[in-house]
């Protein structure tokens, strides 16, 4: 087992949960008010160094009273150790928690993946938005459980989502706030813009 | 500088096109961008929309730019286009299923994906694999990354405008093809591992033929390097764009020739050590400036390395069974399947219900050409996984794309990007 499992639980006391092994890897669970708090002692205190953010994911289990977890590997590259920091979340409940990306920038894009996935919201991340799937895709977060294989929607459905969706209109709030870009989009994009189809425009009317 | 690094100082005083006189240190590079002009004071930003359909973008990889004139302001990445929800896919298949899944996602390096699963798979079900089966994968992960490197190559110095390297690059990836075609029957979609073993052993034939790459590829390598590493416009192109520091890699969570170039000594074969890579002699090839020529000669350097290790390990396949002797993970031949009632039934076993792990994770990161390709895997106990993670390499190090070409001119932004080295099957998977 891991020595930094004893050390955080020595500093943070009650909310640090269980540590289990599984093939070799520590695993401890943290309460999840006190995950940042945990991430930056793991990260700063010397002895510790885990300076690099491996992978940021979750787990949702098949048996429906299991939690879903968030998985967050980290490892020292000094030291050539790694830990497994999880944090359990009910899965019908508040799915909100604090984004690491203030220490690690390399959790932008996996925090946004994992919101875009499993639907988990990171209170504090620069650009919360989807990734891997469209901005306005309803369909819901495709690797919960609940969600079919194939998708919601019926095949028609889909169909008719993406012939009637319009490419030249997918530029994200952040884009359109770029000063000027406005009045250099074509008439009809400002048009569809104006009818408030894809958010707001930052300066205009 | 630890022993196993190799130096990559640049010895090219005076070639710089630019008329730059010496070569900023790292982190001066990183801390001031080269500004090219001031921006204009109340002058309008330009958006540019590049891609998905760009051959530059290296797939269908879509960056919406905000221009000040020529430079680069802000850039804001899309990806997705080629998503194909494999993760999804993997909890609805047995784990020897889910392995043609990982040809597709970094389809550059099919073999060593298919052992990066195999090895993570192997992990959760405590499998001890044979040693020729251990010796194989190692050429399976070494001819990938030869492959993945010239393909970079070749594409990289299509970007930057010089087409010769391109021809001799794609000309060794097609001897290489041959080689996995006359190995597995297929040039990109191999499938080669299976859990426990692989799919098929490798003939005297392939092993003459690999033997003969090994011993002629180094000559392609030593053109390549005479016509790109002190070429006037290569080294202005590449030297001083998108610089990253050690710090700043690290907290971008790069990894693999990406964190290298920055001078991070961090290879997960010498660090981590999977399959038998700590047995066998070779560098790892470590940065000094992290900007676009350090990832080409890093690059370029693991090529080299590659071979090294491909060389060793021809000399040291040992004959023996290629796997596991235990009938419940591997199929037994047709013959006995048709023949022997046992067989017969673990041969419906194995393709009915597929193989049970036991209940618990594994995590096995394997050094992959594009990085880290971490394997993540959550086993309930029945044949198929809760979760499949794939820790996308080209994912993670595309994420640092705004962070390295802001500021950079837009004609940088095509060398940074194409440094990155993405897949975009594996950064959309």
């Amino acid at each position: 087992m891991n020595p930094s499992a004893e050390a955080l639980r020595a500093t943070f006391g009650s909310a640090i949960g269980r540590a289990v092994e599984s093939c070799g890897d520590t695993i401890v669970y943290v309460d999840r008010a006190a995950l940042l708090d945990v991430m930056a002692w793991l990260r700063d205190t010397p002895g510790q160094q885990y300076d690099y953010l491996v992978d940021v994911t979750a787990v949702e289990y098949r048996d429906r009273e299991r939690p879903l977890e968030l998985v967050y590997n980290l490892r020292s590259l000094d030291r050539r150790v790694d830990v497994r920091v999880k944090v359990e979340l009910d899965p019908r409940g508040d799915l909100t928690v604090d984004s690491i990306v203030p220490l690690w920038r390399g959790a932008d894009w996996l925090e946004r993946e994992v919101y875009d996935m499993f639907g988990v919201a990171f209170r504090g991340h620069p650009d919360l938005r989807r990734i891997l799937m469209w901005e306005t895709y309803a369909e819901g977060h495709p690797l919960r459980k609940d969600f079919p294989l194939r998708g919601r929607f019926s095949r028609a459905e889909q169909v008719r989502q993406a012939l009637a969706a319009n490419p030249e209109a997918h530029y994200s709030l952040e884009e359109l706030s770029i000063a000027a870009a406005y009045d250099e989009l074509p008439p009809d994009m400002r048009e569809r813009l104006r009818r408030g189809e894809r958010g707001k425009i930052p300066h205009s009317e | 500088m630890t022993k196993r690094t190799v130096e990559l100082a640049l010895a090219t005083p005076g070639l710089d096109a630019q008329g730059r006189p010496a070569r900023l240190p790292l982190a001066a590079a990183a801390r001031e961008p080269e500004r090219h002009g001031e921006p204009e004071a109340g002058g309008e930003h330009m958006l540019l929309n590049l891609g998905p359909q760009h051959p530059a973008t290296h797939g269908v990889l879509r960056l919406v730019v905000e221009l000040d004139g020529e430079t680069v302001v802000r850039v804001i990445p899309h990806v997705g286009y080629l998503h194909s929800g494999f993760e999804k896919l993997g909890e609805y298949r047995h784990y020897n299923q889910i392995i043609p899944l990982t040809d597709r996602t970094d389809y550059l390096s099919p073999m060593a994906n298919n052992v990066g699963f195999a090895l993570a798979a192997e992990q959760l079900m405590g499998i001890e694999l044979t040693p020729r089966c251990t010796v194989l994968r190692v050429i399976a992960c070494e001819m990938s990354r030869i492959i993945s490197h010239m393909v970079w190559l070749g594409t990289t110095s299509i970007d930057l405008g010089a087409f010769t390297p391109f021809l001799w690059a794609f000309q060794e990836r097609e001897r290489i093809y041959n080689l996995q075609e006359m190995w597995t029957g297929a040039r990109l979609t191999t499938s080669v591992t299976r859990v426990g073993g692989m799919m098929a052993d490798v003939t005297d034939d392939f092993v003459a033929g690999l033997r003969q790459f090994v011993d002629t590829y180094p000559k392609t390598l030593h053109e390549i390097d005479r016509v790109l590493t002190r070429n006037a416009v290569w080294v202005g192109r590449t030297q001083g764009v998108g610089a990253m520091t050690a710090q700043e890699a690290i907290n971008y969570s790069l990894s693999g020739p990406m964190l290298r170039a920055s001078g991070v000594p961090y290879d997960v074969r010498k660090d981590r050590p999977y399959l038998d890579y700590d047995s066998y002699e070779f560098d790892v090839p470590v940065g000094e400036h992290g900007d676009v020529y350090d990832r080409y000669l890093v690059r370029l350097e693991e090529c080299h390395q590659s071979n090294r290790i491909l060389r060793q390990a021809l000399e040291r396949l040992p004959d023996g069974p290629l796997n596991v002797a235990d009938p419940r993970l591997i199929l037994p031949p047709k013959s006995r399947a048709m023949s022997d009632m046992e067989a017969m039934i673990y041969h419906f076993k194995q393709v009915m219900e597929g193989v049970k792990a036991p209940v618990g994770e594994a995590y096995v990161g394997i050094e992959n050409p594009k990085g880290e390709l971490g394997t993540y895997l959550v086993s309930d106990g029945t044949a198929k996984p809760v979760r499949w993670r794939i820790r996308p390499p080209s994912f993670i190090n595309l994420a640092a794309l705004p962070k390295m070409a802001e500021g950079h001119l837009l004609s940088d932004l095509i060398a940074i990007n194409a440094s990155v080295d993405i897949v975009m099957g594996e950064v959309d998977r």
